[in-house]
């Protein structure tokens, strides 16, 4: 197969051609570095890459697959589903003797000692990790321009954002460098860019994944989880990574349902699953400045589930409103917390002026950009004596409410559908000064982080020839429910053509003269 | 104020107010919140550290199990109330010493509450009211040096970090410097039994400080208090907090206004100095702990902490004297000496027909005295004694098998060495001869060496009967038995 045929292939595709002999690990992972050499100077995806960590893992990885071979079909079917196939790793994983920066000046020079949970269970299935991806510094952001290294475009037009925070695994997915890629989503962060470039993405259950070496943002609100280019390949990623680890108390002892065999391959059987299948559509998620074009969308994907046997039902979260006031108290408190121990003294960026006063202040003030400065002084406040109890205390009841709200309707329904965004994908810079209007971003999906609720976004067509994400909500610990839903979703508009588009500025990214995403903000402003 | 009161010394004008804070080093294989050794005492700077303790980025603390058993026993201990449900806390402040920018403790949910603790004073015993005892990690060690070029740094090492601390907090029930320093001591041997904690204070293990304030008798108002840091023994707990009273009664009836602030204890100079003063209180911005689930202690868990428990310092004084008919002095000098309770209980268990009085006397005499000795610098010290042999040892005694004199030289040697008695005596030819036959022969032949002494005997005069037992004892190298020998001669001079 020619290289550029090898990264258009899912995940399962890969993986079927690595049993059969069709094609290699290494081969598959060149493909895929030489993929990412020529197209990510104008789309800026990558914050780092690990050519050789990753050739070294590939050539493990094909003699893991020469044994199977030699040893039988029983042998080939037991491998691990991510053997040999490439997975992108937002730059917030910390992995042994690599750079992990979480977008931050911070970070700087930063090299882990240790691998993250995930990184382990990754290297474990023998999945290939050929480096890091971009984001919002400190995973603070909707749109990846928040990076100390520079914004990240947009593969559909190269002028707006990718979502964010984990805006560079949802735009190397995209963009054909990798099948899959790892996020991380405290109030929209995987769901949103995967909305926003077209792709799959999964937040999981609140200890679903354990946050062992995810370089925190909101303790209490951060998850783990998967993109890719369909429901199956996410639901694969998934399974390579959850399950309870000793090292995060917050992790569940709850087993770890086999999803991707049990989705079918079969488009009609697939289909099949919304036969009957309750799914509620929550009134207060259309919200105020939700594009119109996002709402025909989502209003079409939920037409065409029911007509396909769904029963769609409309549902109240009465307290859906208060989710962004909640989210802007509770995660910036945690992270007021969470980033007090860069300080300079032991780890990153370091400046030293004067006392020990000085050299926080300025390895601190220079050290943080503008947004992660921003929510430490909210947070700070919001936990500040006499402020407590109005602030934070306050927020944790309202947050029991709105659990309640997912509760009662999880008593009628089996899945939320609703839309991931209430707009497409918006220009470089249109945002930047204005937190507020970039905090609404997130309002269709920070509900599902207060509650730790499970939620899903699978493509559902364009709107100005942008993407519009679908997302489906499911009861705690019911991921199956949302890939069977994604799955299906996907069977029924198999024949769509939208699926059939590449992003539109795919052919762009291979041009030389474009500019990268630092220069096309720089010209703009 | 009355003309007498203003007329009284000033120090007998005011009532003070003092409350404890202890923070001990709880007795852990592991750090409160990652897999790292707590043996730290003789550690290369940094080397008892990992990830997690060094507080890395994407770290998570998992919760010690042991340190909460700890922290709930001591709770059981002190008559504390403890919670079926329990948190953990953040503790915010920046400083290079802590190196998560927080601190996890536990604030409004602590392990244990509103226990109490019962000691002696010279005055009587005092009950102290113990508001809380809860569980927080260790920070840190700073070192202040000079680097090559002359330059001050601080230096940071990690090892302590991350160390499970116990913080026991009293109510302001004490008055005195020698309460205090008594609720100390009668609070580490409490924690000694239970095994909580070797807290050593010399070694940092077990940290006082004291919140002092005055007030004038017969008010109830607190008055501007102190807290009072740096005293490194129990002694000093005492003459610190003295010192500090007295300070402020003399500032107080000198017209002067005291402010809130920490106090230092120079030890050698014998006063406290001002370290900081606190302007505003501390806002640590304490909020729940989200990488740590709520701990529920259910009542099968707490039931077998309890049923684990052994027998506590009061129990035991109690016991001493009620049941083995000790004196409260013996009670109290023995259970007030961890090393002393084991080598009377040992020796006792060995040799369960002995007198426990004869084994106290020689516990609270010979072995403090060599134990307290060696610490002190002077002294053989008692390393080596094993209460099985000290029972032994009384046993002869009591069995006449050998002299009381010779049975503290034997003791001696075992205390430093630890070998057997039994092979101290026999190397040392201690054996009293009490035997008949074996002394006969020998006595017959001082008869007949001396007949002038024997003559005197028969005549009556008793200075003649003296000299002629020494002459056995000299024959025996002190190893017959005086009595015997004395009824014997009589025997064989037919004077019975
Ligand atoms: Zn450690």
């Amino acid at each position: 197969m020619a290289g550029n045929d090898l990264t258009r292939l899912r995940a399962h595709e890969m993986a079927a051609a690595l049993r059969a002999g069709d094609v290699s690990a290494r081969e598959l992972l060149e493909a895929s570095l030489a993929r990412i050499r020529a197209t990510d100077r104008p789309l800026h995806a990558w914050a780092s890459l690990d050519e050789d960590g990753a050739r070294d893992a590939a050539k493990a990885a094909d003699r893991r697959l020469a044994a199977a071979r030699g040893a039988g079909q029983e042998a080939l079917a037991a491998l691990p589903g991510l053997l040999g196939i490439p997975v992108a790793l937002k730059d917030l994983v910390v992995t042994r003797g690599l750079p992990s920066t979480a977008g931050s000046r911070i970070l700087g020079g930063f090299v882990g000692p240790y691998d993250a949970h995930i990184a382990e269970r990754l290297a474990e299935a023998g999945a290939i990790v050929p480096g890091k991806t971009n984001m919002d510094e400190f995973a603070m952001g909707s749109s990846t321009e928040h990076s100390a290294w520079g914004p990240t475009s947009n593969p559909w037009d190269l002028t707006r954002v990718p979502g964010g925070s984990s805006g560079g695994s949802a735009a190397a997915v995209a963009s054909y460098h990798v099948p899959l890629g790892i996020g991380t989503d405290t109030g929209g962060s995987i769901r949103q860019p995967a909305a926003l470039c077209g792709v799959v993405g999964l937040k999981p259950t609140y200890g679903r994944v354990s946050r062992y070496g995810i370089i925190a943002f909101a303790s209490s609100l951060d998850q783990i989880g998967p993109f890719g280019r369909d429901t199956r390949d996410a639901a694969t990623l998934l399974q390579a990574i959850a399950g309870r680890d000793e090292r995060d108390s917050t992790s569940a002892p709850i087993p770890v349902p086999d999803w991707s065999t049990e989705l079918a391959a079969n488009d009609d059987e697939a289909a099949g699953w919304l036969r009957g299948a309750r799914i509620g559509l929550p009134r207060q998620y259309f919200v105020k400045g939700m594009e119109p074009g996002v709402e025909a969308r989502v209003r079409e994907a939920v037409a065409a589930l029911e007509s396909a046997g769904a029963i769609i039902v409309e549902v109240d979260l009465p307290h859906t409103d208060y989710g962004l006031a909640t989210y802007y108290i509770i995660a910036p408190a945690e992270a007021s917390a969470n980033l007090a121990r860069y300080d300079g003294v032991r780890f990153g960026y370091s400046e030293h002026e004067g006392d020990v006063l000085g050299n926080y202040l300025a390895t601190r003030g220079r050290g943080f950009g503008a947004e992660v400065k921003r929510r430490i002084m909210l947070g700070t406040y919001a936990l500040s004596a006499g402020y407590y109890d109005a602030f934070y205390l306050k927020a944790q009841k309202v947050r029991t409410l709105i659990k309640a709200d997912f509760d009662a309707a999880f008593a009628s329904v089996d899945a939320l559908v609703a839309p991931t965004s209430p707009t497409v994908a918006f220009p470089l810079g249109a945002r930047l000064d204005d937190p507020v209007a970039m905090y609404l971003s997130d309002a269709c999906t920070l509900p599902v982080n207060i509650a730790g609720l499970p939620g899903l976004s699978v493509p559902c067509g364009l709107s100005d020839r942008l993407p519009v994400g679908l997302q489906f909500i499911g009861r705690a610990w019911d991921e199956g429910t949302l890939f069977h839903l994604g799955r299906a979703y996907e069977a029924i508009t198999a024949d769509a053509g939208w699926r059939r588009l590449d992003p539109a500025d795919l052919g762009a990214l291979e041009d030389p003269a474009t500019p990268t995403p630092a220069e096309r903000m720089a010209a703009h402003a | 104020m009355g003309a007498a009161a203003a007329g009284a010394p000033v120090a007998a004008r005011y009532e003070a107010v003092i409350g404890i804070e202890i923070h001990v080093q709880l007795k852990t294989a592991s750090k409160m919140f990652c897999g790292c050794s707590t043996d730290i005492k003789d550690a290369a700077p940094n080397s008892r550290t990992c990830p997690v303790c060094l507080g890395l980025p994407g770290t998570l603390p998992v919760i010690n199990r042991r340190a909460v058993e700890l922290v709930l026993a001591t709770g059981i201990a002190i008559g504390a109330t403890t919670p079926e449900f329990t948190r953990w806390d953040r503790k915010n402040y920046f400083y290079p010493d802590l190196p998560k920018g927080y601190q996890i403790s536990q604030y409004d949910l602590p392990l244990a509450a509103n226990g109490h603790l019962t000691f002696d004073t010279s005055d009587g015993p005092v009950t102290v009211g113990i508001r809380r005892a809860h569980l927080e990690e260790d920070t840190a060690r700073l070192i202040h040096a000079t680097d090559a070029a002359g330059r001050r740094v601080s230096l940071v090492d990690f090892n302590r970090s991350g160390m499970p601390l116990m913080e026991i907090v009293t109510e302001p029930d004490l008055r005195t410097g020698e309460q205090a320093r008594r609720y100390a001591e009668e609070l580490r041997l409490l924690l000694l039994a239970i095994g909580a904690s070797d807290a050593a204070m010399e070694e940092g293990q077990m940290r006082v400080e004291a919140n002092v304030s005055l007030r004038p008798v017969g008010t109830d108002a607190f008055g501007t208090r102190t807290e009072v840091k740096n005293m490194n023994s129990f002694r000093s707990v005492e003459r610190a907090i003295a010192f500090e009273i007295e300070r402020q009664a003399r500032a107080l009836g000198a017209g002067e206004v005291l402010v809130q602030e920490t106090r230092g204890w120079d030890d050698d100079r014998g006063i406290t100095y001002t370290m900081r003063i606190k302007e505003d209180s501390d806002d640590y911005r304490y909020f729940p702990e989200p990488d740590l689930p709520p701990l529920r202690a259910d009542r099968a868990w707490l039931d077998a902490i309890r049923a684990g428990l052994p027998e506590l310092p009061a129990a035991r004084r109690a016991r001493y004297r009620d049941e083995l008919g000790l004196s409260a002095y013996d009670a109290a000098v023995l259970v007030g000496d961890p090393g002393a309770t084991a080598v009377f209980e040992a020796a006792l268990a060995a040799e369960p027909g002995l007198a426990p009085k004869a084994v106290a006397n020689w516990v609270t005499g010979e072995y403090l005295r060599l134990a307290k000795g060696a610490g002190e610098g002077s002294g053989a010290g008692a390393s080596g004694v094993d209460g099985a042999q000290l029972g032994r040892l009384v046993r002869l005694v009591a069995d006449g098998a050998i002299s009381g004199t010779n049975a503290k030289q034997v003791f001696e040697r075992h205390a430093l060495s630890g070998e057997p008695v039994d092979e101290i005596v026999a190397d040392l030819g201690l054996a009293q001869i009490s035997d008949r036959g074996a002394l006969i022969g020998i006595i017959d032949e001082v008869l007949a060496a001396n007949p002038g002494a024997v003559a005197d005997v028969r005549a009556g005069k008793g200075q003649a009967s003296g000299f002629l037992v020494g002459q056995v004892m000299k024959a025996t190298r002190g190893q017959a038995q005086a009595s015997v020998v004395q009824a014997l001669l009589r025997e064989r001079l037919g004077l019975d």
